[in-house]
C-alpha cells in the first residue's frame, strides 16, 4: 500500500461521511492547530485531534506530570512524573499518528510569546487551567483574529464555545470578554486544585472542543458561534445560550501589540494579592473628606445614576488617559459591582505610583445604594 | 408572580441548589439586588445572566414564564 492509500485506509470511516468526504479530510490534514493546556482538557482533544488527522498539532504547556494530574490527563502516566508535559504528550501523540506533525513548547504563554506563537496556527483551543492565561489568550486572539475554541472546567460542569470567528457579514464573533468583560477577583473562583473536578469532564469538555475544532476546518454542522454551552456530568444536562457582543468589549482588550505587551495578566487577575478595596463604612468617611476625589467608572449613561454625593464620572476607558488631578491626594474610584473600579484603582496606582492614595469601592455603587437604604 | 432562576457551578454553593424561586421580581436589575439581599456572598462573584437563553447585558424586563439562568466563569482545565 503506497502512502496516499494508506492515508485514505487510515481516514476512511470519517471520508465516508457524505458530508465530510475527502475533502474536509484535506482541509483537517492540511491545517494547524494550538492546544495551550497540555492538562485535563488537552488530553483529551489532543488524541481525537491527532487521531483525525490534524496536519500540524502545537501543544504549549511549562507545567510537569504530577501523581495528582493523571484521573484526568490521560495522555500520562506514573512513568511520565515529572516530565514536561508538552513533550510527553507529543510522543504519545506521535505514536498513535506518525503522520502528522507535532510541536511541543515546553513554555508558559506570555505577553512577549503569545503573538509570534499564535500567529504560526489557524486555530487556538484553550485548555488552561487559570483566568490570567485565560484573558491573555482571548486578547491574543482577538488582536490576530485567530477563531479560540473556549473550554473551561469545575466540579461537575463544563462550559465550551467557539470565540472570534469571522463572520459573513465582516464582524468577527463574540469573545470571552463579551462573556466576562473582567477577570474575577482574585480568590472568587476557585480553581481545580482548591474545588476537585471529577476525572472525565474535563474529557468530555476536551472532546467537544476537538469536536468544534473539526467542525470548524472541515465546514460541517454549527460550530458553537455566539453561544456557549454549559454541561451538567451529575444530571446530563446541557444548557445552551446565545451570546451578543458587547459594546464596551473592544475598550477592554488592548488595542494593539504594543498595549498588549504592556499588560500584566497575572496582576489584572489579582495574582499579586495587593488589597485596595474598601467597604462602604470606609467609603463614606473618605467622600466627606475635602482632599479625596471620587470617581465613577461606569460609562456615563449607566444606572443607577448616583446624586448622593459629588463625583466625576470618568468611564474606565478614558480614565488612565484622562484623568489629571493635582489637588487630591487620595482617589477613590467606583463602579456598579466593584470590578471595573478595581482595574481603575490599580490603573491609577501604578500612574501615580505612592503619590497617592487610591481606592476601589467593593461591591459597587449597587451595594453601597443598598446599604444606605436599609440604613434609612 | 413566581421567577424561577436555574444557577450553576459556584453559586450552587451559595444558594445551596441548582434551581431557586423569588417572589415579585419584575426586572433583571431588581432580581441582581434581591439575590445580594437574600445570599451576599452573590455580590462578590461574577456571572452571566440568560434570559430565555440569551445573554443580556442591559435591565431586562421578566415575565412569569421567563426562564433566568445564571452561569459564573470556570477557570479549571
Amino acid at each position: 500500500m503506497n502512502n496516499s492509500n494508506q492515508l485514505y485506509e487510515r481516514y476512511s470511516r470519517q471520508i465516508a461521511l457524505k458530508t465530510f468526504g475527502e475533502a474536509g479530510q484535506q482541509k483537517l490534514l492540511q491545517s494547524r492547530i494550538l492546544m495551550i493546556g497540555a492538562g485535563g482538557l488537552g488530553c483529551a482533544a489532543l488524541q481525537y485531534l491527532a487521531a483525525a488527522g490534524i496536519g500540524h498539532i502545537g501543544i504549549m504547556d511549562y507545567d510537569t506530570v504530577s501523581l495528582n494530574n493523571l484521573h484526568r490527563q490521560v495522555l500520562y502516566g506514573v512513568n511520565n512524573i515529572g516530565s514536561p508535559k508538552a513533550v510527553t504528550a507529543a510522543a504519545v501523540l506521535l505514536q498513535a499518528n506518525p503522520g502528522i506533525c507535532i510541536t511541543a513548547i515546553n513554555d508558559k504563554l506570555t505577553v512577549t510569546n503569545a503573538l509570534e506563537i499564535i500567529q504560526q496556527y489557524d486555530i487556538v483551543i484553550d485548555g488552561t487551567d487559570n483566568f490570567a492565561a485565560r484573558y491573555l489568550v482571548n486578547d491574543a486572539c482577538f488582536l490576530l483574529n485567530k477563531p479560540l475554541v473556549y473550554g473551561a472546567v469545575s466540579k461537575f460542569e463544563g462550559q465550551v464555545a467557539v470565540f472570534n470567528v469571522l463572520l459573513p457579514d465582516g464582524n468577527f464573533s463574540t469573545n470571552y470578554r463579551d462573556l466576562f468583560p473582567q477577570p474575577p477577583a482574585a480568590g472568587e473562583v476557585a480553581n481545580c486544585a482548591e474545588t476537585g473536578v471529577l476525572g472525565i469532564l474535563p474529557g468530555i469538555i476536551g472532546t467537544m472542543q476537538a469536536a468544534e475544532v473539526i467542525k470548524l476546518i472541515s465546514g460541517i454542522g454549527t460550530p458553537l458561534i455566539n453561544r456557549l454551552v454549559s454541561y451538567n456530568a451529575l444530571n446530563n444536562q446541557l444548557f445552551e445560550m446565545q451570546l451578543a457582543p458587547r459594546s464596551d468589549t473592544n475598550l477592554l482588550i488592548p488595542e494593539n501589540e504594543a498595549a498588549f505587551l504592556a499588560m500584566d495578566y497575572d496582576w489584572l487577575c489579582g495574582n499579586t494579592g495587593d488589597t485596595i478595596e474598601i467597604d462602604t463604612t470606609q467609603f463614606d468617611a473618605l467622600r466627606k473628606n475635602q482632599s479625596v476625589a471620587i470617581i465613577d467608572v461606569r460609562e456615563l449613561n449607566e444606572m443607577p445614576v448616583v446624586d448622593e454625593f459629588i463625583h466625576l464620572q470618568l468611564p474606565l476607558g478614558n480614565i488612565e488617559e484622562q484623568f489629571q488631578d493635582t489637588e487630591h491626594d487620595t482617589i477613590v474610584v467606583f463602579c456598579q459591582s466593584g470590578k471595573r473600579s478595581l482595574l481603575a484603582a490599580r490603573m491609577l496606582a501604578d500612574k501615580f505610583a505612592d503619590s497617592k492614595k487610591i481606592f476601589s469601592l467593593a461591591g459597587g455603587i449597587l451595594k453601597w445604594k443598598q446599604e444606605n437604604n436599609l440604613k434609612k | 408572580m413566581q421567577l424561577k432562576i436555574i444557577l450553576f457551578g459556584q453559586l450552587t454553593d451559595i444558594t445551596g441548589n441548582e434551581m431557586i424561586a423569588l417572589d415579585n421580581i419584575c426586572d433583571t436589575d431588581t432580581l441582581v439586588q434581591e439575590l445580594n439581599k437574600l445570599y451576599p456572598a452573590m455580590a462578590s462573584h461574577q456571572y452571566i445572566i440568560a434570559v430565555d437563553k440569551k445573554a443580556i447585558q442591559e435591565n431586562t424586563p421578566l415575565h412569569e414564564n421567563s426562564m433566568v439562568a445564571l452561569l459564573p466563569p470556570f477557570s479549571g482545565g
